[in-house]
């Protein structure tokens, strides 16, 4: 049972690190597609760049760094999401402050 | 090769002008100061052959207390030298109206700048990393923070910075940029020479020890928790402890970056803050108040702990409001990463920008009051003893709200605009860092002295002590923002309003009564130690205490408490006195390990040192080479794995028994009765 | 799931060696605690990158013409392929007994990284050529300290897992060395999510 379990575990970790090889390149080949074939207008080219990053961002940890919803790391998530709302505040804030400074000093 | 290229390779910038004397008399007397001060404890230790007990009892030391202790020794040192740079600058602002005054602009320049940095990374910082070292693994129930190793290690590159800035009082001179260093002035165009960078490496090495610091506290109150001591049953210092360590996680990186990019600025003719060439100095206000408001309140989160334990043990009362006033400190926490801009409201962003900012200034206002009001409700009904920390806590509410109150006038943009830059300011921030940090900080070396060494602080002195800070912080103070609302600027050097005198004198006045109290608590504690005997308090609850530091011997042994208690409730020692199981034997003892001693972290501060100096006079090889020997340090030590010594069952069970049995036998003394002789450590509710 | 219970995030090992897992909570938390402060340092020269990129040209080049996709594409492949042979390596570390796969998915992992570091190099020595330097422009300065600063973390890795390579050879080190390759991991990882932010907002933005 317990040999049972942890094969499965193992199964399933060797195939999570496949996954998370074969997501992150779709989402950088995805990234660069937006870029060279420019699809759409440049704006909606920046906002998408944006958001795979994001969304490749969170597939790093989730398959590499293995940050997930399990109970047992509950410390580290945390951490983590405290970081994000610092790191959204300090960078949002900076780049708010800096471009209306610059648009009323330029 | 000629003789300059081999100068300069050897030497960097270091000429032999840059050594004493110096050009005016009173740099050439702290110069002195400074070199006869070292040559005197190096004297006293010789001569009381007290090197090897130093070396092997503490600096190689990687035990939380003595690591604790040794931080606040740091803080106490350079708290003298920056009182004194107070004292002259009042002078300096007294008799310069339509005169030169005592010293030259620039000196006066000098005396400002070191004074706040000083004050800020190298008193303030070191004191209440040093009360966090020493009180919260007691106050947790824990043995030692998580990684001693690293503790040392970041008490080590503390003291490197402060022993730079020392340095710079006998070789060279300091910044005259200010404590927060502002470009473009502090480029190197406006300021050549080595000030800004002796202060670049005394501010990046002490930001690199707080950020070790910090994530060792963090680490420690999450993992290190007695059994059964959940998040909300920790002591109220403990929160404030945790708020602090992760305010130092996320809020010293900004410090660093900002310091990294002006050096590769001055260093690598960089553009990040220069005039020209795209630099754009107010990034560098952006990056420094990233840092400088969360900073304040790393400075007044312990402190706010402290009053909490101070306020509710003596007025033996539960803490009222224990949830508020934890929810509040969080509230504060990440508020307080929400404001950084009103540091610079007239920096030319738009009146929107201003007003959010403004907003959320005030925002913090508000968990602010709650915990005033818990502090009042917490003393209201209660039996107050007013002892000295208890006198300063009286003081600290009265001047904080104060100094609140102006705090919320600056918040303001358009007041801002009026007042910024002037005296008021300086008024209002002293008025929020003097009663609130540093008395807590006096505060709390008073209330655990007595954990700490075995014997209580004279209350007398301590009265004396009280008395000359607070009537010296408000003579000091309240003049000087009427001076700001009559239009004195700051850091002025020489004025020409008459006007002004009776101001400046009467704050003059309240700096020397502020040099007095400085002399009053070294002469308690030098007071204290003839007396230590008469009052001694070895079995170490001398107060009445609530929380587990006061449940183990003063001193308590290496490994704190023999046997790790099991917490059900919130206050845990007054629980384990009420059910009269506070001095009971356990049932059975077993090994405990400790970490070994170390001479590694000293090192590795030393070449943190030689790195910082190295750098800053342009010596490359040095700085080269101190930075391999840090790291050599660190990697040298990764190969060894005998970091541990195990202390056996039998010592523990003979030294605690030996505890108990004298708490057992020592007589209760009434709370009231706790500044009598007659107080062994073992003070109580009277019956 | 009894004894696989993670005591941190991050692979953990549970079978091959207990003692070490039962020891790793505090020290992984520990270093995650350290990632993030150091995330918040990449974050605020990203921060500074990006006003820099837009108002500090001061008429030198602009991102368009520092950009090369073709070098970008080279290095995020090579990086995002040693985030994977990293996490074999744990993996391995994990399940197998013997250290040999172990070691050979680390090999291949600082043979990546560098590759990764010969092509920054290689980017950095053209704009300097091109005269791109970092003294030219408020712009180039932020340029170059922000990957400067993300190729000295990655060049830290590298010395790092040099060490851990003598240290696995020394007795006695056994489980401290096992913890330390699971903190190299986490921080290897997390480059590589630096690295994500750098290539969007530096190459890909540089580019559109």
């Amino acid at each position: 049972m317990m040999a049972q379990e942890q094969a499965g575990e193992r199964r399933r970790e060797y195939r999570d690190k496949l996954i998370g090889l074969a997501g992150a390149a779709v989402l950088t080949a995805a990234s660069f597609l937006l870029v060279v074939l420019k699809p759409v207008s440049r704006d909606l080219i920046l906002a998408g760049l944006g958001a795979l990053a994001l969304a490749q961002i969170g597939w790093q940890f989730r398959f590499f760094l293995d940050i997930d919803l399990r109970k047992s790391h509950r410390d580290d998530l945390q951490l983590v999401l405290f970081t994000g709302l610092i790191v959204a505040l300090m960078i949002g804030g900076s780049l708010w402050i800096l471009f209306n400074q610059h648009a009323r000093m330029g | 090769m000629n003789t300059h290229d081999l100068t300069y390779w050897l030497f960097g910038n270091l000429r032999w002008s840059d050594f004493p004397p110096k050009s005016d008399l009173i740099a050439t007397g702290a110069a002195s100061l400074v070199i006869l001060g070292a040559l005197g404890v190096v004297v006293l230790l010789t001569v009381t052959r007290r090197w090897r007990w130093l070396w092997s009892e503490w600096l190689t030391s990687l035990d939380h207390k003595k690591i604790g202790i040794m931080y606040i020794v740091i803080a106490f040192v350079m708290l003298a030298r920056a009182v004194v740079e107070a004292a002259l600058m009042r002078t300096q602002q007294a008799v310069a109206i339509n005169a030169p005054g005592v010293v030259s602009p620039e000196h006066f320049a000098q005396l400002f700048t070191t004074h706040g940095s000083v004050m800020i990374f190298f008193m303030a910082m070191p004191f209440l990393s040093g009360i966090i070292n020493y009180v919260m693994p007691l106050q947790i129930g824990a043995r030692d923070l998580t990684f001693p190793f690293m503790n040392a290690v970041g008490l080590w590159l503390t003291g490197a910075g402060a022993a730079l800035v020392m340095v710079s009082l006998v070789i060279g001179k300091f910044s005259i940029g200010g404590w927060s260093g502002y470009p473009p002035f502090t480029e190197l165009p406006f300021s050549p020479g080595e000030g800004v960078d002796y202060w670049i490496w005394a501010v990046t090495l002490s930001s690199l020890g707080t950020t070790l610091t910090g994530i060792n506290f963090a680490v420690t109150l999450y993992k290190e928790r007695a059994p059964g001591m959940r998040l909300f049953r920790l002591p109220l210092f403990a929160w404030t402890s945790l708020c602090t360590a992760i305010l130092m996680i996320f809020a010293m990186p900004p410090l660093t970056v900002a310091t990294a990019l002006l050096a590769l600025d001055r260093y690598a003719g960089f553009h990040f803050f220069t005039n020209d060439l795209g630099g754009n100095m107010m990034n560098y206000a952006n990056l420094f108040w990233l840092f400088g408001h969360p900073e304040v309140y790393i400075l007044i989160l312990p402190a706010f702990g402290i009053w909490s334990e101070v306020i509710s043990t003596f007025s033996g009362k539960r803490l009222y409001g224990y949830k508020s006033m934890v929810f509040a400190v969080m509230c504060i926490a990440v508020l307080s990463f929400t404001v950084w801009l009103h540091h610079f409201f007239t920096m030319g962003q738009s009146a929107n920008v201003n007003a959010v900012f403004g907003i959320a200034t005030m925002l913090i206002g508000i968990p602010t009051g709650v915990k005033v009001y818990d502090w009042l409700l917490t003393m209201y009904g209660g039996r107050l003893r007013l002892t000295a920390p208890m006198l300063f806590a009286v003081t600290f509410l009265f001047c904080f709200v104060l100094g609140g109150l102006s705090g919320i006038i600056l918040a303001n943009p358009p007041v801002d605009f009026s007042v910024h830059n002037s005296l008021f300011l300086v008024a209002h921030f002293h008025n929020m860092l003097i009663p609130g940090t540093l008395f807590g900080m006096i505060a709390g070396y008073m209330f655990w002295f007595p954990k700490a060494f075995g014997f209580r602080l004279e209350e007398t002195w301590g009265r004396i002590a009280w008395g000359c800070w607070s009537a010296g912080f408000l003579l000091a103070f309240l003049p000087l923002y009427m001076l700001g609302l009559f239009g004195m600027m700051r850091r002025t050097a020489e004025t020409f309003r008459a006007e002004y005198a009776p101001w400046l004198w009467t704050a003059w006045g309240g700096a020397g009564l502020i040099v007095c109290g400085l002399g009053a608590l070294i002469v308690q504690l030098i007071v204290s130690i003839r007396r230590r005997e008469a009052l001694a308090v070895p079995v170490g609850d001398p107060w009445d205490g609530h929380s587990l530091e006061w449940w183990t011997s003063s001193p308590p042994p290496e490994y704190n408490f023999a046997v790790l208690p099991k917490i059900e409730e919130t206050e845990a020692f007054t629980a384990m006195k009420r059910r009269g199981r506070a001095y009971e034997s356990p049932e059975d003892y077993a090994d405990i390990t400790m970490p070994k001693h170390t001479g590694l972290p000293v090192m590795i501060g030393a070449a943190g040192f030689v790195c910082a100096f190295a750098l800053t006079w342009h010596i490359w090889w040095a700085a080269a080479l101190g930075l391999l020997a840090m790291w050599g340090g660190v990697v040298a030590r990764s190969f060894r794995s005998d970091f541990e010594h195990v202390i056996p069952a039998a010592q523990i069970e003979r030294e605690n028994e030996a505890w108990l049995a004298r708490a057992r036998a020592t007589t209760p003394v009434d709370r009231f009765a706790e500044l009598d002789p007659a107080n062994r450590g073992k003070a109580v509710e009277r019956q | 799931m009894s004894d696989q219970q993670s005591l941190h995030a991050g692979v953990n090992i549970g079978r091959t060696d207990p003692e070490a897992h039962e020891e790793a909570g505090p020290v992984m938390f520990g270093f995650w605690v350290f990632l993030m402060s150091d995330l918040v340092l990449f974050a605020l020269l990203l921060a500074t990158y990006s006003a820099m990129s837009l108002h500090g040209i001061a008429g030198g080049p602009t991102p368009k013409d520092v950009t090369d996709l073709k070098s970008a594409g080279i290095e995020t492949a090579l990086l995002l392929a040693s985030s994977f042979t990293f996490g074999m390596a744990s993996l391995a570390q994990k399940y197998r007994d013997d250290r040999a796969p172990m070691v050979a998915w680390m090999v291949a992992t600082a043979l990546l990284g560098i590759a990764f570091l010969g092509f920054e190099a290689r980017d950095f020595v053209k704009l300097a050529e091109e005269g791109h330097m970092p003294q030219r422009s408020g712009f180039l300065s932020a340029h170059f300290t922000l990957l400067g600063c993300h190729g000295l973390h990655v060049s830290a890795g590298l010395v790092w897992m040099a060490v851990l390579f003598v240290q696995m050879r020394v007795p006695g080190l056994e489980r401290l060395v096992r913890l330390r390759i699971m903190r190299l991991a986490l921080f290897w990882h997390m480059l590589d999510v630096v690295w994500i932010a750098i290539l969007t907002f530096v190459f890909l933005y540089g580019a559109a």
